[in-house]
């Protein structure tokens, strides 16, 4: 029951991240030159919304639908850790144009060059757990 | 209306649905900690410790991604007869210039990731290349796009706005500075 949610969860993300065209190279690519409103409608409507039911269950102490206490996962404070992991995504963000998700979602959709994407994706974490104790944090 | 693409006030909403729910189910949205699940799944524990690790607790996550193979799957074979995206015509233009004539006609650029293009090995070293700076810079940033840009900044944590920060100082420069650099390939 538990993992036919999950799945689900993922099939609805598959399908609204393709259909809202956020899993688009080109869509990516327009984001970055700020040449049109769409990515940031997307990503500010779903922060917006987002605040708003995640300050709820927090305030509200809701458990979750199995009855456990929901623990919201948090980040230790850094600067370089963030901004240097960050501004090596986004350089591949933009480079190869999908996050993770729609790195699966395109390997799904029939895109088979994705498969070289999720290859280097991979060897990425792999090399960050390799390296991680060398890096700042 | 199914078959159009979905406008941004559906979709944004949508997305914060879908964390919300994986939130009342005990679990969390992010879709790049599964790289990890991965590459302990594949033995990387072998060599680095740090994937030495019990998998039981992540594997939901690989349910997740299995699902949203499906459901790309789904979206591209009934819900999209076409999927050419409509871009705007400035960045159309621009894509020309940068040799990418399928920008307007189709959902990825063909240069990069159309089959035929897998006969160039620069179009392997750059997706490569690509998707190495994704993992590695998520995994390093603790989360991606899901993990920081959404359910981070949705419970108003600082770390996930320094990363969000860097993601578009990352993206701004390969768009503006690197690309005029690499393309056209």
């Amino acid at each position: 029951m538990k993992n036919l949610l999950y799945t689900i969860m993922g099939g609805l993300l598959g399908v609204v991240l393709y259909k809202s065209e956020a899993a688009s190279w080109f869509r990516i690519y327009e984001m970055f030159r700020f040449d049109a409103f769409h990515m940031y409608g997307i990503i500010g409507s779903a922060l917006g919304l987002g605040i708003i039911l995640v300050q709820a269950i927090k305030s509200s102490r809701t458990k979750s639908i199995f009855g456990d206490t929901i623990i919201l996962s948090t980040h230790k404070m850094s600067f370089s850790r963030y901004m240097l992991g960050g501004i090596l995504f986004g350089l591949g963000w933009a480079l190869a144009g999908a996050c993770p998700g729609p790195i699966y979602i395109l390997i799904g959709a029939g895109h088979g060059s994705m498969l070289v994407v999720l290859l280097g994706a991979l060897l990425g974490a792999f090399a960050y757990g390799a390296f991680r104790k060398r890096l700042p944090h | 209306m199914l078959q159009e693409t979905w406008p941004w006030y559906i979709s944004g909403p949508a997305i914060a649905l879908i964390m919300a729910t994986l939130i009342l189910l005990g679990k969390r949205f992010g879709m790049s900690s599964n790289l990890d699940t991965l590459c302990s799944l594949g033995g990387a524990g072998k060599w680095v410790d740090h994937f030495k690790r019990d998998t039981a607790p992540d594997r939901w996550n690989l349910l997740v991604v299995l699902g949203s193979v499906i459901g790309g799957f789904v979206a591209a074979r009934w819900l999209a007869p076409n999927p050419a995206v409509d871009l705007a015509p400035d960045t159309v233009e621009s894509l020309r210039e940068l040799g990418f004539q399928s920008a307007g006609k189709a959902y990825l650029p063909t240069e990069l990731y159309g089959l035929e293009a897998l006969g160039d090995p620069v179009v392997w070293a750059l997706l490569l290349l690509g998707g190495f700076l994704v993992g590695f810079g998520a995994r390093y940033a603790g989360g991606c796009t899901s993990g920081h840009a959404i359910s981070g900044l949705s419970n108003l944590q600082l770390p996930s706005l320094i990363a969000v920060i860097g993601f578009f100082i990352g993206g701004l420069i390969m768009v503006h500075l690197l690309f005029p650099l690499i393309f056209p390939l």
